[in-house]
């Protein structure tokens, strides 16, 4: 019987094997094999029509030396700082002011939500109805007060807070939502103990309840960092990149790069910057809360 | 050290009252439990006594201060959970000394209390591990050490031993009865099992659906149960309840059971009212005799031997279920059929509203 063992173990894992084959599958087509062949795209010349040829490291070092691809590399690291604080630290308001029992909270939990499931071409629509010079909604209450309405859209240094500001109201949810799940998962009796042991309202908001809600913090700022380095609809659709770049993120770098100029190889070089990019400030992230952690 | 007056405290959630006007008043320095099957209100009770419930009528002191409308810092009370609600991400030392930083104590009076109060209760080499990194009965001891470190006026203790093992749990109560007689505190403490109430309280107080069913120090409420609730709830095993029928009256009172066998009791008569009555007999009081001349008769079914004594569980020939008890080194065996003599002196009786009657001596 004992020789049998082994032999019936190894069946045993194959069977194992086949509860994970399908999602395995569509994980390496959908994910491994475009990710290496934008690798090797990213080092070859290639446009629609094929691959030309190998050429190295050439894309990254044209890359590196192309202005318009360094400001867009600035560009989304400016976005990246104005939308993700803020999305973590406002969402968490939001999470604490509504987390409680009464139906105004409810409702306004639903509100706050809700603009999360719109698609960035009615958010887009939106948030221009706001900001156009003219007619918009901020230029009437300007003129209303007496002031000059400002053009936020063609101003250089007002386009990208005008998309940052449309952008956290549009992603104000999911972090809201995140924060209101690990609100209700801190015990109810630390805060009893806490009330006991006379902490202020302060206190008691910076000595149990963010200590233990830390993890979902991290998990909002990963999750942030990760979508707001691919910024795209929102320039695309209210700017177009402009004025002069100011708002022209990566991923309309190499959308534009690979589908109107048709280079794709170029384009995937950029691609696999901003994919290290990602991978870099997430991991910095994930090492910093992790060793914090451990202290 | 301060008293604790209770003074017709109401408590409604919606349209249920789950305390209804009720008083008590506990001395300082005394020990008192709380006893009662699960939603009776006595976690409420003491939760308002806490603050962490508000109160809907009546008031709540605390020695000479009236407290029902403080918060549950300002009352100087300190409370151990069931569940410990320590601190996780914060050490042994930095949980205990919590309550002391927001109450302004000076540095090196809460190094000397957190000092003091972890080597009573030797937890030193622990103060520096994160709470999550000890185990159950570490975390207790903890618990425990926070709420002395407060120097309260009055401990609350919520069911503090119910997440320890059976060993533990022993030791701990041990522990915490040592601690009220060193530290001389007012202490209120919460249970549901009766082994805990009338180990560690000077008083117990028998809560029933938000109301006192009695309160008394152990040993009255063992005895002379007010209500058969009480009785049926104190006492392990369980007293034994009989419908009976009383038979005749004097100095003793005579009663027959459905099957026809006659008891006596010393309760006295001339208390009883008239209509059905319930028999109730602790196992301990009635004890295997030879057949002949036994009030009873019965089959044994299961014999419990538990060291220094012996249960038997029997059947009487009409089908009544009793538990009887003999000594450790009892002969009966299961199957076997047996007498049982019953010692009239510690026989109750309890009328049809439930309350009890009892022999004269202790009544």
């Amino acid at each position: 019987m004992a020789s049998l063992t082994p032999r019936r173990r190894r069946a045993t894992d194959w069977t194992n094997a086949l509860f994970v084959l399908p999602y395995l599958i569509v994980f390496v087509a959908m994910i491994v094999v475009p990710l290496a062949w934008g690798m090797w795209l990213s080092t070859t010349k290639s446009d629609l029509f094929g691959t030309e040829g190998f050429v190295g490291l050439t894309n990254f070092v044209r890359l590196f030396g192309d202005p318009i691809f360094l400001q867009t590399v600035w560009n989304t690291f400016y976005f990246v700082l104005l939308t993700v604080p803020l999305l973590a630290v406002l969402g968490l308001a939001l999470a604490l002011v509504l987390n409680r029992q009464a139906r105004w909270a409810a409702v306004l939990r639903t509100i706050f939500f809700a603009s999360t499931v719109l698609s960035v071409t009615v958010v887009t629509l939106v948030w221009r109805l706001v900001f156009l010079p003219d007619s918009g909604l901020l230029s009437v209450v300007t003129r209303a007060l007496g002031g000059t309405p400002i053009a936020f859209l063609n101003d250089e240094t007002l386009a990208m807070p005008a998309i940052a500001i449309t952008t956290i109201w549009w992603c104000i949810g999911l972090p809201m939502v995140l924060f209101l799940a690990a609100l209700q998962q801190v015990p109810r009796a630390l805060y009893e103990a806490a009330a006991l042991d006379n902490a202020s309202r302060w206190r008691t908001l910076t000595r149990i309840t963010l200590p233990a809600i830390r993890r979902t913090f991290a998990l909002v700022i990963i999750i942030e960092v990760i979508l707001q380095f691919q910024l795209f609809g929102q320039p695309q659709l209210m700017t177009l990149g402009g004025p002069n770049n100011a708002t022209r993120p990566i991923v309309l770098f190499i959308y534009e790069t690979g589908w109107r100029q048709w280079e794709l190889g170029y384009a995937s070089a950029a691609a696999q910057v901003l994919f290290a990019m990602i991978l870099i400030a997430a991991m910095v992230q994930y090492w910093l809360s992790s060793r914090r952690e451990a202290r | 050290m301060s008293g604790v007056v209770l003074d017709g405290v109401s408590k409604r959630y919606g349209a249920v009252t789950v305390i209804d006007r009720l008083s008590l008043t506990i001395a300082a320095g005394e020990f008192v439990v709380f006893l009662g099957p699960s939603g009776c209100g006595k976690s409420t009770l003491l939760r308002m006594i806490a603050g962490l419930e508000t109160v809907d009528g009546g008031e709540i002191r605390i020695g000479a201060r009236r407290v029902d409308h403080l918060a549950p810092g300002a009352r100087g009370v300190a409370m151990v959970f069931q569940q410990y609600a320590l601190y996780p991400h914060m050490s042994v030392r930095e949980n205990m000394a919590f309550g002391l930083r927001n109450a302004h104590v000076p540095a090196d009076e809460i190094d000397r209390r957190v000092a003091a109060a972890a080597d009573a209760l030797e937890i030193m080499p622990l103060l520096d591990r994160k709470s999550t990194q000890l185990s159950g009965g570490q975390q207790q001891r903890v618990a425990i050490a926070r709420a002395i470190v407060k120097q309260p006026d009055l401990f609350l203790l919520d069911e503090p031993l119910s997440n320890l093992d059976a060993a533990l749990r022993m030791r701990t109560r041990l522990e915490i009865a040592q601690l009220h007689q060193r530290l001389g505190t007012t202490m209120i403490f919460v249970t549901h099992d009766q082994v805990e109430a009338m180990t560690l309280a000077d008083r117990i107080v028998v809560l029933n659906q938000g109301g006192i069913e009695q309160v008394g120090s152990p040993m009255d409420i063992y005895l002379t149960p007010r209500t058969e609730f009480v009785a049926s709830f104190v006492g392990s095993p369980k007293i034994n309840l009989l419908p009976v029928t009383v038979e005749a009256a004097g100095e003793m009172t005579r009663v027959r059971l459905a099957n026809g066998a006659i008891i006596d009791t010393a309760v006295a008569a001339a208390d009883l009212p008239a209509g059905a009555m319930t028999l109730g007999l602790r196992p301990e009081c009635i004890r295997p005799a030879a057949l002949d001349g036994a009030p009873l008769a019965a089959r044994v079914q299961v014999v419990e031997r538990l060291g220094e004594r012996t249960l038997l569980h029997v059947v009487l020939d009409d089908g009544t279920p009793i538990v009887a008890e003999d000594s450790g080194l009892s002969a009966v065996r299961p199957g076997d059929r047996i007498g049982l003599a019953v010692q009239p002196e510690r026989a109750h009786l309890f009328d049809a509203d439930g309350l009890g009657h009892h022999p004269a001596q202790r009544g």
